[in-house]
């Protein structure tokens, strides 16, 4: 079967353009999977509901060029195993080990080993299955994560991590070696999972979008957007257009203020500290562009249920449309620079490959992506209001190498300047948001935003009395970090942070 | 005469001591400056040293008696290189102690120290930056070798102080061999001193790190050592530089005011050097690690292309 014949036997479901939903046995799960993985389609998130008194659940959404399936398999009662997901999409390895950890659900892959769960309470407990849980340990004992050893003459390990010389995330990478030379990297990640998504159990619908914002800072807007875009589909409430509007003005600065930020530090990583100073100037510049119009230099809780925060005033917008083509020139001068220095052309091409074969086996997705060949961007495929009309130019690449990943972000920068300056051109009057009561209990919504790394997807189920039965939130992360381990086998060491900084990978995001 | 001779051997020392760490703060202020970020002060590394030393040191319980001892030695080796090399005068006693060969072994025998104290612990950054600091070590040793040897044929003599000396004597004018052979030992001085093309002093990313990972165990006391001993090996290296290339404003005796003269003029050329220095790492990119080799072979050719011309020359 192709993807578009199991379109035709789904249903519509609110929420991002193009998004259907269809219920599944277990052989229509696993057939589902299959067909996908053999038309091209990808998966952009898994995870698991186990209500209380109720048959646990599945939910998967997939992509195709025609939208978004969400496909949900109820399993039969009593039983807590369902058909695995990654030999189809290997990327869902990580989301089935998740999905033991926190529901007791186990897929019928053979690794077995937990990846959130770290120490911090037993095996037998699921944090989102149980309702009470037992005090954390006052001494966690130590966690013995198996790693893939790699055997072999003069073969050595490298851990890194999880606490790093520089101030950034917590990650841990095991290296296998030979000389400089990498053979395998395993990351083993979880070390700042918060519980946010049981968290989200215990708020009010209306405040949720709080929690949303801050599950990945660097991606705030995409994901206050994926959230208020679910909400306000359970509630049956369309933003007016000035809020569309200035939620997309919101995401394209997010979007420039991180490729900046990006491109500065992976010249920095390449020892090229000029590219730091220059992109660090510019990306001040446009925080302080963006607090005078939007009152905040990082947008976290500027989107909210029914519209936005706030408005810009007529001075704002006008300096803001003013300062973009002076950026689009500065930016395109120093990609002149990049571009033409020996030394860093040296370090970044043909490091971290990512052929286009590799990454759609892999599912890479997100801006990675679009460097490896997988033109997917949801702001073209299925825009949501205003993307139809503002029109964005999809960017990409065909080479795969940190090299692809530094032009893709000198590409859509300059694009989201050229939206930047059409959206502060042609915000109009109105108002900039309405009133979202309470959804129905029950009432169920997929949201789905991309990001400045990649789809943001938010999916929202409504509980009873105004509260959240169950919010997943999935970061495009999850897809891309097994893809870096790919992307370094046969570089050498010394490349690994220029190329796990060309992907710039969240990890807040991912251990949720 | 003697006493006096031996005091200025002691300001020398003092000297080098002293404005090694200024140097280095001179450096990290142009570069800066070229890179349009408002500099840090001059005395940045004075600060950062006295701060070490007022820190509680923290051991690993596994490191070994040498662990400690590295420091001391690295540091010793260091000054003692110091008061070898003719950066103020030609006359002073230490500097007739070791000729430029003597010198080189003197370098090596810190890194020697310096790469074992890395293993020591058995962390894996002090072993990787241990293993690619012999890698740049036995590259750049040759090289620097084969600069010496250029100027030890211009004046058949391989004591450093000689060489100054006969150099200064020469009438002005412009050695093909010299200017191969300068870009030769400015392409060592990078790679011995950590420096951008081939290591970062800067950076915080453990994995690329040559120098600063043999460090990464270290703390309080020994810390300050080691880096007061990295600036020191900076300034000795310019030192050695200036003596061979640009020697003019050594004083020849030990009188307070030739070697008060030698203070300024040396105090001129360092800045010279160092602003040079700081615009170089700011146009280049860090090599790949295995670019480095070509880097140093390339100094070793020049140092090599240099003697050739010299020899021709002189065969003329």
């Amino acid at each position: 079967m192709t993807a578009t014949q199991w379109f035709d036997r789904s249903q519509p479901l609110p929420g991002a353009p193009g998004l259907h939903a269809l219920e599944l046995d277990t052989a229509g799960w696993a057939q589902a999977f299959a067909d996908f993985s053999a038309t091209g389609g990808r998966l952009l998130a898994l995870w698991a509901e186990t209500p209380p008194h109720a048959a646990a659940c599945v939910h998967a959404l997939l992509a195709a060029d025609n939208g978004l399936l969400l496909i949900s398999h109820a399993l039969a009662e009593g039983h807590i195993s369902f058909p695995s997901a990654t030999r189809y999409f290997p990327a869902a390895l990580r989301m089935e080990r998740t999905i033991f950890d926190m529901h007791g659900l186990r897929s019928l892959e053979p690794d077995r080993r937990p990846w959130l769960r770290h120490a911090a309470w037993p095996e037998h407990v699921h944090p989102l299955r149980d309702a009470d849980l037992p005090p954390p340990p006052s001494e966690p004992e130590a966690d013995a994560y198996p790693f893939v050893r790699v055997e072999g003459d003069g073969v050595h390990e490298i851990a890194v991590g999880p606490v790093h010389a520089g101030i950034i995330e917590p990650g841990h990478f095991r290296f296998s070696v030979v000389g400089e030379k990498v053979l395998r990297l395993e990351q083993h990640l979880g070390y700042v999972h918060k519980g946010i998504e049981r968290r989200f159990t215990e708020l009010p619908l209306l405040e949720g979008h709080r929690l949303a914002a801050r599950i990945s800072g660097d991606s705030t807007v995409a994901y206050s957007w994926a959230w208020c875009q679910a909400l306000e589909a359970c509630a049956g409430v369309t933003v007016p257009p000035r809020a569309a509007l200035l939620r997309a003005l919101a995401l394209e600065l997010e979007r420039i203020a991180n490729h900046l930020g990006d491109l500065g530090a992976l010249g920095n990583d390449a020892g090229f500290a000029f590219a730091l100073a220059q992109f660090g100037r510019l990306k001040e510049g446009m925080l302080r562009l963006t607090e005078a119009a939007l009152g905040q230099r990082y947008l976290m809780d500027f989107v909210v249920p029914g519209g936005t925060a706030s408005v810009p005033t007529a001075d704002a917008l006008k300096a803001l449309y003013a300062a973009m083509p002076a950026l689009a020139t500065e930016v395109a001068h120093l990609h002149g620079i990049l571009d033409e220095h020996a030394g860093v052309r040296d370090r970044f091409s043909g490091a971290g490959l990512v052929t286009p074969e590799l990454a759609r086996q892999l599912g890479l997705t997100g801006l990675a992506g679009r460097a490896s060949g997988q033109a997917f961007d949801l702001r073209v495929d299925l825009p949501c209001a205003p993307y139809a009309e503002l029109a964005p130019k999809k960017a990409g690449s065909d080479i795969g190498d940190v090299a692809a990943r530094v032009s893709v972000r000198f590409d859509e920068l300059l694009e989201s300047c050229r939206l930047v300056g059409v959206i502060a051109a042609q915000l109009a009057d109105g108002a900039h948001r309405v009133e979202v009561g309470v959804p129905a209990t029950g009432a169920f919504a997929v949201g789905c935003i991309e990001g400045w790394r990649g789809p943001v997807v938010i999916a929202l189920k409504v509980g009873e009395g105004g509260r959240v039965k169950r919010c997943h939130a999935h970061d495009p992360s999850w897809q891309n970090w097994p893809v870096l381990e790919h992307a370094v086998i046969g570089n050498i060491v010394p490349d690994f942070p220029l190329i796990n900084k060309s992907f710039n990978l969240s990890y807040s995001g991912s251990d949720l | 005469m003697t006493a006096l001779n031996w005091l200025g051997q002691f300001v020398e020392v003092l000297v080098a001591l002293a404005l090694a760490p200024l140097f280095l703060g001179w450096v990290n202020q142009c570069r800066a400056w070229l890179q349009n970020r408002s500099a840090p002060s001059l005395l940045q590394p004075y600060r950062g040293i006295h701060k070490l030393f007022h820190k509680d040191a923290v051991v690993a319980s596994n490191a070994s008696s040498l662990f400690r001892i590295a420091p001391y030695v690295v540091f010793g080796s260091m000054a003692a290189a110091a008061a070898m090399i003719p950066s103020l005068g030609t006359r002073l006693p230490f500097t007739s102690a070791a000729d430029a060969i003597a010198l080189v072994g003197l370098f090596a025998a810190a890194r020697l120290f310096l790469s074992l104290a890395a293993m020591d612990v058995g962390t894996a950054f002090g072993t990787l930056g241990a293993r690619r600091e012999m890698m740049v070590g036995f590259l750049a040793e040759p090289a620097l070798l084969m600069v010496i040897f250029v100027a030890s044929l211009m004046t058949s003599t391989t004591a450093l102080p000689l060489i100054s000396e006969r150099l200064m004597l020469q009438p002005l004018a412009i050695h093909a061999s010299l200017l191969f052979t300068a870009v030769a030992f400015a392409m060592v001085m990078l790679a011995e001193n950590a420096r951008i093309p081939v290591d970062n002093p800067a950076t915080h990313l453990e994995l690329t790190m040559i120098h600063e990972a043999m460090l990464l165990e270290y703390s309080a006391r020994h810390l300050a050592l080691m880096e007061w001993a990295a600036a020191l090996k900076l300034f000795n290296y310019a030192c050695i530089g200036l003596a061979l290339f640009v020697p003019w404003g050594l004083a020849t005796g030990a009188e307070p005011l030739a070697l008060g003269q030698a203070v300024i003029v040396l105090a001129i050329k360092l800045s010279v050097v160092g602003a040079g220095l700081a615009l170089i790492e700011t146009l280049s990119a860090k090599l790949r690690v295995f670019r480095a080799p070509e880097f140093l072979a390339t100094a070793f050719l020049l140092a090599v292309l240099g003697q050739l011309t010299y020899l021709l020359q002189v065969a003329r």
